[in-house]
């Protein structure tokens, strides 16, 4: 190590030991994008954002929640919406952004396939992506359990009752999970140390692993087209900026980045203040009661697609019972979108647009999805039933096509 | 013009699957009824008779005091809450208020039959009955007279937390009103205690502390009204609430169920204010920025 004699207390002395010169051009004013993008390449930091808001509203929540099956209903709907001072705020904002974070998820995952941007050397990108989907969903689940409301109790009974499925329950799993042979306080009090700690703590190291794993494929861009990076950053240091087909992350990507931001924050500030009862569910201001069932139980609105592909199956068939089908579609369900990369047989990166046949393929299950999601709320009974068998039935045919007809797009361009 | 159009799809996407879980599917799981009926015109009421308040007093000193009290006219309650709901099954009334609180034809098909005014019959067999007798022996004009001086004596103006105390608390807490975090007992807890109305009612009624959040305006309006409407069966009878003392009752639930109404209503439209100066200059910003780049 060269030596450093600068005083540690002066500017060029701190810069000598930190390079935070360098530091900043690498990550920030020659780190490049392609200049031809739109607004949906600006979600990575919306999601950033939405992230820092649930974790600044979550500490002051954390200040007066109280993990105890006696204490946490009132300490939440009590002390933080009525006395302490903005605590309703806070409550609402974390709440919303819980809601509000999946929205955008879904929407920048169907954009990375609708654009292609999950092959040929971004795959580590997707993956972690769907990581991060995973983590999300485990974070809002356990969330959901805090309040200890009516929907928090049920929705936990129901959902850890899975791991009962099949030879599941001779291994002891929901109890396991469970901390005990009901839900009660020991799970309460296990999935908030999830909530608080651990889940977050993956999250933080799984998104700095998807920042990571852009870095050196790149970002995609609106064309798919294959940009010689090297060549165009060259071009824009060299002051071409207008030919250069790159941008850097700072200050150009971000500017629009942030006016992207602007509208989205007017957006959800006025959910959390004027419409927030989609995500924060009237029924869950009942306090939990293992007596009492409610009438309906459904999870919030970004389980539901997956949570009807479990109800899909409702009758025994090919020597199964309902139940279990229900399980392994819904357990495939969680896991499909990882493999989407190699299920994918087209050997070039291109917009759905310019894949005929996968551009039907996005939208059908784009619609697929919206019909498992809203008839995952309603009651499966009669009609709605066969609608939602069929749907799980469309769900399950998609993804065993989508090799056939990418392989088909292919061919039919000559690339294969 | 291509992100306008990206923006439309996603804003109809979003549209149709908020439509669908949320207005949709609620309308599907949640029976519409009828709105709530404030004349109560189903009950055998006055019939258009006046009372006299002077006769009603005797008839209410005669027959209805030896279980109610009757504070206004320096009557206390007979029994104590507790002794009173282990004696009745519920902690009676006092009848102070009820000319302010109950509507008048109600108030006298009450009277007549209670558990056929309160449509709580279904919950009356096996050998069980109201805890208050009918008194529909009684001549129509007296029980004219009952209900002329029970308004004769009732106050002009209530607050929204007396409203509650004489309508609901009886039977139903609101530790809301009045938290206590020691555990000590809260002055809004229900009257009668949790074994007394468990005997009598087959349930513990629920703490009404947030029900503003979970059932909202709507529904307790109607609810409250008549509660068979919502709940088939349900052991909460008809209370026959005037329209302005139910609105007061409601008032109420949001008061302590939901303090923060008033502050979001004064934020919200701030944080919206600045959002758009921000989204305004976050633009004009990017504009400026990118029109050297393309």
């Amino acid at each position: 190590m060269a030596l450093i004699n600068e005083s540690f207390f002066s500017a060029e002395g701190l810069e000598k030991r930190l390079a935070g010169k360098k530091f900043w051009k690498v990550m920030m004013t020659e780190y490049w994008i392609p200049k031809d993008i739109n607004f949906l390449w600006a979600l990575g930091v919306v999601l950033a954002t939405t992230f820092s808001i649930l974790i600044i509203s979550g500490i002051f929540l954390l200040m007066y929640y109280k993990p105890d099956t006696a204490l946490a209903f009132d300490s939440v709907n009590y002390t933080i919406m009525q006395e302490v001072k903005f605590g309703w705020l806070f409550r609402h904002m974390h709440g919303v952004a819980a809601s509000v974070v999946f929205l955008i998820i879904y929407i920048h995952m169907f954009t990375g396939i609708y654009y292609g941007s999950y092959k040929k050397g971004r795959e580590m990108i997707w993956i972690s992506g769907m990581l991060l989907f995973v983590t999300f969903s485990a974070e809002g689940f356990s969330g959901y359990m805090l309040p200890w409301g009516q929907m928090s109790y049920w929705a936990a009974a129901v959902i850890t009752n899975l791991f009962a499925g099949g030879s599941l329950e001779a291994w002891g799993l929901v109890e396991w999970i469970r901390g005990g042979f009901t839900v009660g306080d020991a799970t309460l009090t296990r999935f908030f140390m999830l909530h608080v700690f651990l889940i977050p703590l993956v999250i933080i190291g799984v998104i700095v692993l998807h920042f990571y794993t852009l870095r050196i494929p790149h970002v995609n861009n609106q064309d798919s087209d294959d940009i010689d990076y090297d060549a165009e950053a060259e071009k824009y240091l060299s002051g071409n900026k207008r030919e250069s087909k790159v941008i850097p992350f700072w200050p150009v990507f971000l500017s629009k980045d942030f006016a992207v931001l602007g509208i989205f924050l007017i957006f959800y500030f006025y959910l959390v203040f004027f419409n927030y009862n989609f995500a924060m569910d009237p029924v869950n201001f009942d306090p939990a009661n293992s007596m009492k069932t409610p009438a309906h139980i459904y999870p919030e609105w970004y389980f539901l697609w997956s949570y009807e592909t479990l109800r899909g199956p409702f009758f025994d068939m090919l020597g199964m019972k309902a139940g279990d089908i229900g399980l392994i579609i819904f357990a495939l369900a969680q896991v499909i979108f990882v493999v989407f990369p190699f299920l994918d047989k087209d050997p070039e990166v291109l917009p759905a647009h310019k894949r005929p046949k996968f551009f039907i393929w996005f939208w059908v299950m784009i619609i697929d999805l919206l019909v498992l999601s809203v008839y995952g709320k309603l009651p499966p009974t009669g009609a709605n039933a066969w609608v939602g068998f069929f749907a799980t039935g469309l769900f399950l045919l998609l993804w065993a096509s989508l090799p056939f007809i990418t392989k088909s797009d292919a061919k039919a361009r000559g690339a294969l | 013009m291509r992100e306008l159009k990206i923006l439309g799809i996603l804003v109809f996407f979003t549209g149709v699957l908020y439509w669908g879980v949320e207005p949709f599917a609620h309308s599907q799981m949640h029976k519409h009824v009828e709105p709530a009926d404030f004349s109560f015109k189903d009950v055998d009421g006055l019939h258009g008779a006046r009372g006299n308040a002077i006769n009603g007093k005797e008839l209410v000193t005669s027959n209805c005091t030896a279980c109610h009290g009757l504070k206004v006219e320096g009557m206390p309650a007979p029994m104590d809450d507790a002794s009173a709901a282990a004696a009745y099954g519920v902690t009676p009334p006092d009848l102070s208020t009820a000319g302010y609180l109950y509507d008048e034809n109600y108030l006298a098909a009450f009277i007549k039959d209670p558990a056929k005014a309160a449509l709580v019959a279904h919950k009356m067999v096996d050998g069980k009955t109201h805890p208050m007798p009918g008194y529909s022996w009684m001549q129509p004009q007296e029980i004219a007279d009952i209900v002329a001086y029970l308004q004769s004596i009732a106050p002009k103006e209530m607050t929204n937390k007396e409203v509650f105390v004489d309508a609901c608390q009886r039977c139903h807490g609101a530790k809301y009103g009045d938290f206590r975090f020691d555990g000590t007992k809260s002055s809004m807890a229900a009257k009668t205690p949790d074994a007394n109305i468990k005997e009598y009612m087959g349930t513990v009624p629920p703490d009404l502390s947030q029900m503003i959040r979970s059932r909202g305006h709507e529904y307790l309006e109607e609810f409250i009204n008549e509660p068979g409407k919502h709940l088939e069966g349900t052991a909460m009878p008809r209370v026959g609430l005037k329209k302005e003392a139910q609105e007061q009752v409601v008032s109420y639930l949001e008061e302590i169920g939901d303090s923060s109404k008033d502050k979001r209503a004064e934020y919200g439209p701030k944080f919206l204010g600045y959002l758009v100066i921000f989204a305004l200059f976050a633009w004009l910003w990017k504009a400026k920025i990118w029109r050297e780049v393309h």
